[in-house]
């Protein structure tokens, strides 16, 4: 999607701007985002219009090829970041406005388990998707998930582990939820590179979670789930 | 594990009753193995390296290898850990059947003893680890096969969480240790260097029969 041609975003009509936003978002230009977003932000446009059709729209293309092979890990990592480069803008402003959120989620990587590539490209992407997201890090025990839980009152719980020798550890979180009673409070999504759906299933998870764009197709659904039993109990 | 040489065997793949289907990436120690200890009733058949970068594809794999080869060999081991597979690997064997792997949850673990690893898993939580053939193909597996070499602010990404790289060396290489060196320096990492041998891998091939 690059073009040679040197491009002047302030001098693009407000679709065409948005559309060169989609490709330097696949392109994972983090300054040309900031611009763009600032330069909508001045001619007007509401905080919640940027992030959903210049930013979650453009996320969403970088999802599907991700999904399909098309981009890889690297890539898709640069997209993020620039996306949140245009969030860290927009954040405060949305906050302001009142903007809608889709849900909220703790999301943090279990005990001993470093590894967070995966875990904050889903955290960007679900706030991306209009989820408000809290990233607790990386080696997470029990009681750190627990403190989130009682700290931001999340809709979902989503847990990460790169090795194998660290992801049994979700079935400690899960079970600890258990006994507390809490467990139905919750969606908890799973997802890692070792794990597969017989795990997730076998932990108690609600859902395993092959990469970022089926975590924000699935808590998406979940949610929809939630709302739709909330209104036929009314 | 007395690996000093009885007599000269010189490896050939095709020959022996017992296969051994191992990671592309254990060929050059699995063959000094056999060499070193005369174990001529083993062969080998290995899966490409790269599957190490998507460890999903492994058990499939597997899989593939043992049914083409089962009726050609008394026996077969695995000489894969679960390197990833999140125990898929494990459930394909136990499918197949009659059919065993080498203990441990990854390569790193068995050379240096899967005890010995798990022990110092706590303070070895923030360390990326090499081995000898890690080492020698770093840049392609590692450096172009996360994108390093592409995106200048991409190693932060990878190895922001890692404060040191382990090199556990197989063998005693001057050459290698520089190299491991300047992958840790290349990265802003901390640098130890552990001579493990062969570890597991060893006893583990001689129970093989």
């Amino acid at each position: 999607m690059s073009d040679e041609e040197d491009i002047v975003l302030s001098e693009l009509a407000d679709d065409e701007l948005v559309q060169q936003m989609h490709d330097d978002l696949y392109d994972g230009l983090k300054e040309e985002i900031e611009e763009g977003t600032n330069i909508l932000l001045e001619r007007g446009w509401q905080p919640y219009n940027i992030l959903t059709q210049a930013l979650v729209e453009g996320m969403r293309i970088v999802g599907e090829d991700f999904r399909d092979g098309i981009l890889f890990v690297p890539e898709v990592l640069l997209s993020a970041n620039a996306m949140k480069a245009g969030m860290f803008i927009l954040r405060p402003l949305l906050a302001e406005t009142g903007a809608p959120t889709l849900g909220t989620m703790v999301i943090g990587t279990v005990k001993g388990d470093i590894h967070d590539i995966g875990k904050n490209l889903v955290g960007m992407m679900m706030e991306g998707a209009g989820f408000e997201v809290f990233n607790i890090g990386i080696n997470n025990p029990v009681e750190n998930f627990l403190e989130a839980i009682e700290q931001h009152k999340p809709d979902i719980i989503g847990m990460s582990a790169l090795l194998t020798t660290t992801m049994p550890y979700m079935k400690v979180v899960i079970d600890t939820l258990i006994e507390k009673g809490m467990r139905d409070d919750f969606v908890v999504l799973v997802g890692g590179a070792p794990l597969n759906e017989e795990f997730g299933k076998a932990i108690g998870a609600d859902s395993y979670c092959r990469d970022a764009a089926v975590a924000v197709e699935t808590a998406k659904d979940f949610m929809k789930r939630k709302h739709n039993q909330m209104s036929a109990s009314a | 594990m007395e690996l000093a040489p009885s007599e000269t065997h010189d490896f050939k793949r095709g020959q022996g009753s017992v296969l051994l289907i191992a990671c592309g990436a254990l060929a050059r120690e699995i063959i000094q193995l056999i060499e070193l200890n005369n174990w001529q009733h083993l062969d080998v058949a290995c899966l490409p390296a790269k599957l190490h970068n998507t460890p999903e594809q492994i058990p499939e794999a597997v899989r593939e290898k043992i049914r083409t080869n089962r009726d050609k060999y008394n026996r077969i081991y695995v000489l894969y850990a679960d390197c990833g597979t999140g125990g898929l690997l494990d459930k394909v064997l136990e499918e197949e059947g009659d059919v065993e792997r080498i203990p441990g949850p990854h390569c790193y673990s068995f050379f240096a003893g899967n005890d010995v690893f798990e022990a110092r898993a706590e303070d070895d939580m923030r360390a990326f680890f090499l081995t000898d053939y890690l080492c020698r193909h770093f840049d392609k597996l590692v450096w172009e096969g996360f994108g390093l070499d592409r995106h200048p602010d991409m190693p932060s990404f990878v190895f922001g969480n890692y404060e040191k790289v382990v090199f556990l060396a197989q063998t005693k290489d001057e050459a290698l240790e520089r190299q491991a060196a300047e992958i840790a320096h290349r990265l802003g990492l901390a640098y130890e260097y552990r001579f493990t041998g062969m570890g597991d891998l060893a006893s583990y091939m001689a129970t093989a029969k």
